[in-house]
């Protein structure tokens, strides 16, 4: 009776870190109280027998969904005491629409069984003897893989969206300019000089390149000193 | 995997292998209050978009509670694949709003739900 024990005290753990998660009057302390909930349904994910699952939440929620979570709210200057406006105004109607759905809920679960073929449907009945990982491992690699991978495939559109979308080009940075390059000619860069046999480079002076380089858009004097900077070798 | 010690024979699901401590209910239950908690959530902080976007979270983390739990009391694998999936799709989501989040700020100084009326022609 440890397990069941246990559940109750991991469930009733978890619901409650999930309303202060909603309730809370502080956006850092919600997210503090989400990662609680994640490490409390990661063990109600083990004493269901799902080890690899539970491991999981705690390093993708956790680890990284959560600390994500964190890193806005503490990177956005946000007057969260505003944001907290109409909560009372909205309390009523929230209340009304949770009771009815969980009334619905408790409806559906009453009068509900399993279908007697139930168990004779199963796609990938557990195996004794292979642990959860195992089990797991063997299914998304053969049956699965199609989904897998599609999976990996949402993670990259994800990835380079949060990167399209968030990179922000202030102008400072020096772009490869193709046509530029390709307009070049020798007689844009090259000079051909006499130097006098004994007579050193500050007596000629530094040749600047014909053609001036266009300076970046933003900080025009950080870039002003390196300038020419592959050009002006050439005597 | 072996079965456990301590199986409570099935409480309303006769016949099927019970591999949970306790009854399929218990989990279910405890999803469809995890879900309500979140789409309260939703409804109580309508201006905030993170705390819309947590909210999502826990709904999201519901509907994993009840694969696994599923899974677990009929001895099928395959809820325990889609909740792997949804866990994915889960993260994907989490990424993708923040981001707008943080481009909206940007832009805005304000990530107030009622602001965002640009695209309102």
């Amino acid at each position: 009776m440890i397990a069941a024990l246990a559940f109750y005290v991991f469930a009733a753990i978890l619901l409650v870190s999930a309303g202060m998660v909603v309730s809370a009057r502080n956006p850092v302390h919600s997210v503090l109280f989400l990662i609680l909930a994640f490490f409390n349904a990661a063990a109600l994910f083990l004493l269901a027998g799902a080890e690899f699952l539970a491991m999981i939440l705690v390093i993708v929620y956790v680890g990284a969904v959560a600390v994500l979570f964190l890193f806005v709210v503490m990177m956005l200057d946000i007057n969260f005491a505003q944001l907290r406006e109409g909560f009372q105004r909205y309390l009523p109607v929230g209340a009304t629409i949770g009771v009815v759905l969980l009334a619905e809920l408790v409806v559906v679960l009453g009068g509900w069984r399993f279908a007697p073929e139930a168990t004779s449907l199963r796609f990938a009945p557990t195996q004794a003897g292979l642990h959860n990982t195992a089990q797991l491992g063997r299914l998304i690699y053969t049956d699965y893989i199609l989904l897998f991978q599609a999976s990996g495939l949402i993670l990259l559109v994800a990835m380079i969206g949060a990167i399209v979308l968030t990179l922000r080009d202030k102008g400072a940075s020096r772009r490869q300019s193709i046509a530029r390059q390709v307009a070049r000619g020798p007689a844009d860069t090259l000079v051909m000089v006499d130097v006098r046999s004994g007579a050193g480079v500050g007596e000629i002076g530094i040749l600047r390149p014909l053609v001036d380089e266009p300076e970046p858009a933003g900080d025009a004097h950080a870039g002003h000193d390196h300038a020419g900077h592959g050009h002006g070798g050439h005597h | 995997m072996p079965m456990r010690g301590m199986i409570m024979p099935g409480t309303a699901m006769g016949g099927t292998t019970d591999m949970l401590a306790v009854g399929l209910f218990h989990y279910l239950f405890v999803g469809a209050l995890l879900l309500v908690l979140g789409i309260f959530g939703i409804f109580l902080n309508r201006k905030n978009v993170i705390v819309i976007l947590m909210s999502i979270e826990l709904i999201l983390l519901a509907v994993n509670i009840n694969l696994v739990a599923f899974s677990a009391a009929l001895g099928d694998l395959v809820g325990q694949v889609m909740a792997m999936f949804v866990l994915t799709v889960a993260a994907a989501e989490a990424a993708i709003g923040l981001a707008i989040v943080v481009i909206y700020f940007r832009n805005r100084g304000s990530i107030e739900v009622e602001d965002v009326t640009l695209m309102k022609g």
